[in-house]
């Protein structure tokens, strides 16, 4: 499984990319050619000073993103969670109840099957599947190819819904503008503290299915100061994807985050301005 | 964690660096790792290995250096040390802590022939 390519293994498939070349490990053959000859004794070992980050390559790939995301107004949430937390069923219920306002497409990430795509597809909205075979999170450049396939709208909001796991995605950068860690009253209050690493890189936390906290056992209080001991800073919405409760919270979110993005860039915002104007008359 | 593609970023680099550089064959990699980014050391180890067979690192020795965690305890206005992103700080007892150090993950250096 590799980290920035997914090309290498033959694991992930992005739908609609079929197959690309890269000029990376293959091309590089060592000891091949004199210039490369390696002469027993010769040489003296040396240290080399490194100080690169291991994950710098998927930052790289992230930064090239967020410039694409930030030149076309996109605003970008890379929603995580474990599997089960109902992120696929409230990000269907978030795209019916935005997409007459707001421009929005969708990233989904999996191991394996292309269901959840589809079931965004009968929203309307464009999606596309990433299978990412054996491995454990998307990370930049499997981003970077779906956006070949996806090019969202500017000024659009675009969802990168995971792999579910709580573990690995949050090491890896995007280029999103947020993290949206959801979640689920059923996966116990303590989960913040269990999984500390994503709750640290969420910007804010949906606490999802409170429909059904009558019959659980579940301090809400008690979940939210655990994530608050973690992130001091992260902001807490309790929302039901299927009683609806505590959506519109979700949805002005989202819409100040982007307006707030959009702040002085009259080239997206006039073009709206001038659409809504053809809507009124 | 994800430690198998963790090795495969620290192959990346090293086979740039192997081109930059003009080395062939790695004696030892060193790494600084923090306590705190999510990365297990003994898989670490293990993935290394697998990873690194048949490249030019494929005889290198493993050093980590494991980066204790520091944070910013804004009641005390004092770096505390810490061991986990939860704990509160020894002193005060607050978990207004600002982590300045602790989630490292680098390649520091290479010995090369």
């Amino acid at each position: 499984m590799c980290t920035t390519c997914g090309c290498g293994s033959g694991e992930v498939q992005i739908e609609g990319h079929d197959h690309h070349h890269h000029g990376g490990r293959q091309d590089i053959h060592y000891g091949t050619g004199p210039a490369h000859a390696h002469a027993p004794g010769l040489s003296q070992s040396r240290m080399v000073e490194i100080e690169k980050s291991i994950l710098g390559k998927n930052d790289e790939y992230a930064q090239e993103n967020r410039r694409y995301f930030t030149d076309n107004g996109i605003l970008t949430l890379n929603l995580v969670s474990s599997p089960g937390s109902g992120k696929t069923t409230l990000l269907t219920r978030t795209i019916n109840d935005l997409k007459e306002n707001l421009s929005l497409s969708v990233i989904e990430g999996d191991q394996q099957t292309t269901h959840d795509a589809e079931r965004i597809r009968e929203t309307g909205v464009s999606a596309v599947q990433i299978n990412t075979g054996k491995g454990c999170h998307l990370d930049a450049h499997m981003v970077g190819h779906a956006m070949e396939n996806l090019s969202p709208e500017k000024g659009s909001v675009l969802f990168v819904e995971n792999v579910g796991n709580l573990v690995c995605p949050a090491a890896f950068d995007l280029g999103e503008a947020h993290k949206v860690v959801i979640l689920s009253v059923t996966e116990g209050e303590d989960k913040p503290l269990k999984y500390p690493d994503m709750f640290f890189a969420a910007d804010i936390m949906l606490l999802n299915k409170i429909d059904l906290l009558p019959y659980l056992e579940f301090e809400v209080a008690k979940c939210i100061e655990y994530a608050r001991r973690v992130n001091p800073d992260i902001q807490v919405l309790q929302v039901s994807a299927t009683s609806g409760e505590g959506l519109e919270d979700w949805y002005e979110w989202i819409k100040t985050t982007r307006q707030t993005r959009l702040i002085g860039r009259s080239d997206i915002l006039s073009k709206e301005n001038n659409l809504q104007k053809l809507v009124s008359v | 964690m994800h430690e198998m593609s963790l090795c495969e970023g620290i192959l990346q680099v090293i086979e740039a660096e192997a081109q930059k550089q003009q080395f062939t064959e790695v004696k030892q990699v060193v790494l600084d790792i923090g306590v705190l980014s999510g990365v297990e050391i003994s898989a670490l180890e293990f993935a290394f290995e697998v990873v690194m067979y048949g490249s030019v690192a494929e005889k290198a020795i493993l050093k980590i250096n494991e980066i204790e965690a520091q944070a910013w305890c804004m009641s005390c206005a004092e770096t505390v040390m810490i061991n986990q992103r939860y704990d509160a700080c020894p002193n005060c007892e607050s978990y207004q802590l600002q982590v300045s150090s602790g989630d490292e993950m680098k390649i520091k250096e290479l010995e090369v022939n």
